[in-house]
């Protein structure tokens, strides 16, 4: 369970935001500019925030009052950007098996392909970044993030930047592999297609959260423009 | 649309590319062609080349590493935090760039020869750099830092901030981070600062002579023996003169190879 409740000014954005996510998907939903990533950025601590609190399975994270603020590498996050971030001077496998240098090379090297070949890029195995298809990468990308055995995922708009074809192939994918892993994944997007992931969407205007639910919750009183056009434009 | 004859902006470029090419090239090609093979012969023989070449050698390999070293750190730590202590960090490692290099010897005069600022302090140590061959590697360091130093946080700053943030989250500590992904990453733009800091400090001349001397197997490198030849025997200042002509020219290889778009390693990298 990861639960968060953090305060940061960044520029003219005041965030503050409370939320909790059981072993479930929430789509964090919001304009342009409304702190979504921020948020990403202080639950990954990469930024500090100036408040709160994280608790990721009673771990700790990070805690104001207390002066704890575990780096990055120590939280159990598993983080998939945008354009999914591989690391273009290593092979698929290499990007596969970067972080799990804790393991000995015959696991490390077991582990990676027996993930890659879960999510359908066993072939890749010897490829760069460069000659892969935007759905490639996103599949590299997830399992060099869940080889590592996550406590929770973050994803941030993971569809962004592939075709509309790709787009929907891979979505129906990956919400068939949210629901087979269940853990906290929170899935930054403002993609109205992309509620159909989630258990539940959050949707943060202005730094702060508005209305969090259910899709039909939200469909039965959306609590502000945003949340109404949000809904009106989700395929049904 | 071109027309069949030249225009006077066509002419123009091309005169002004003739002179300007044929200005750069002729002393090279003088320094080769007014050298007789038995004159290139006998140059090399005079007892000057060899310990001014090793000299150089060993003083310019010696500051590049102490520059890649401790200049990668700092372009590191510029690249990263940006702030106003890194602007002034980073306006500071450019001064030796603008200063003439014999300036550049008088300051490490009176910064670390025996009576200066630090140098009297290091005196008392039993250290006193000026006029030894450490103070060549000084020299060298001091003039050729900011080539490095440069391209360096401009190879560092093209590092996507995205790939370190998943190698952290990935379990890399900063310093693996910096290792397993920045470090390869900007390695061609490294390798290319390194090839022109290594050059400005191959031909570093006016600060080594007044901080360094010239003394033949200490402090006499290639550039100052070509200063000591010229007043004896024009032959060996030619030879001399060939010799870094040839060092200047398989850097341009290794410039050519590495510099600004070149990518590592050889797949292409396409905005990954």
């Amino acid at each position: 369970m990861l639960e968060l409740r953090v305060a940061r000014r960044i520029g003219p954005l005041d965030l503050r935001v409370e939320l909790s996510l059981d072993n479930e998907t929430v789509l964090l939903a919001g304009p342009n500019g409304a702190g979504k990533s921020s948020l990403l950025r202080l639950l990954l601590g990469v930024a500090r925030p100036e408040a709160g609190r994280i608790v990721l399975d009673r771990t700790v994270l990070f805690d104001a009052g207390l002066g704890i603020d575990l780096p990055p590498e120590e939280r159990g996050l598993a983080y998939v950007p945008q354009d999914y971030a591989l690391f273009p001077h290593l092979d698929v496998l290499g990007n596969a098996t970067f972080g799990l240098s804790a393991l000995d090379r015959r696991e490390r090297i077991r582990r990676a392909t027996s993930w890659l070949e879960r999510l359908g890029a066993g072939h890749l195995l010897a490829r760069y970044p460069s000659g892969l298809s935007g759905g490639e990468r996103q599949r590299v990308a997830l399992v060099r993030a869940l080889a590592r055995t996550p406590r929770a995922l973050l994803l941030d708009e993971p569809f962004a930047s592939l075709d509309p074809i790709a787009r929907q192939e891979l979505r129906g994918s990956l919400a068939g592999w949210l629901r087979e892993w269940r853990l906290p994944a929170l899935v930054v997007s403002h993609d109205p297609s992309d509620v159909a992931l989630a258990d539940r969407i959050a949707v943060i205007e202005g730094g702060r959260l508005v209305q969090q639910g259910t899709l039909e919750e939200l469909r039965r009183a959306p609590g502000s423009g945003f949340v109404a056009g949000l809904i009106e434009a989700t395929p049904r | 649309m071109r027309s069949g004859r030249p225009s006077a902006w066509d002419a123009a470029q091309h005169a002004a590319s003739a002179i300007l090419v044929s200005f750069l090239l002729l002393p090279v090609a003088a320094l080769l062609l007014t050298l007789s093979w038995d004159d290139f012969i006998a140059g090399l023989h005079n007892p000057i080349l060899f310990p001014a070449l090793r000299l150089s050698l060993l003083t310019t390999c010696t500051s590049l590493g102490l520059v890649v070293g401790l200049g990668s750190l700092l372009a590191w730590r510029i690249a990263r935090r940006p702030g106003r202590l890194s602007r002034w960090m980073e306006a500071i490692t450019q001064l030796p760039a603008v200063i003439p290099p014999a300036v550049a010897g008088v300051g490490l005069l009176l910064a670390f020869g025996r009576r200066g600022l630090l140098g009297s302090f290091l005196a008392g140590h039993g250290i006193a750099p000026a006029f030894t061959t450490p103070a060549v590697v000084m020299a060298e360091a001091f003039v050729s830092a900011p080539f490095f130093v440069q391209a360096a946080i401009a190879a560092f700053r093209r590092v996507d901030e995205n790939l370190l943030v998943v190698a952290r989250t990935l379990g890399a500590s900063p310093f693996r981070a910096f290792l397993r992904v920045g470090l390869p990453l900007a390695a061609p733009g490294l390798l290319a600062g390194a090839a022109m800091s290594w050059a400005r400090s191959v031909g570093e001349f006016g600060a080594t002579l007044l901080f360094a001397g010239n003394l033949t197997g200490r402090t006499q490198t290639l550039p100052l023996a070509v200063y000591a030849a010229m007043e004896s025997d024009l032959r060996a200042a030619q030879v001399l003169s060939l010799v870094m002509v040839a060092l200047a020219f398989a850097l341009l290889l290794v410039l050519r190879h590495f510099g600004p778009g070149a990518t590592w390693p050889g797949p292409e990298v396409r905005g990954a």
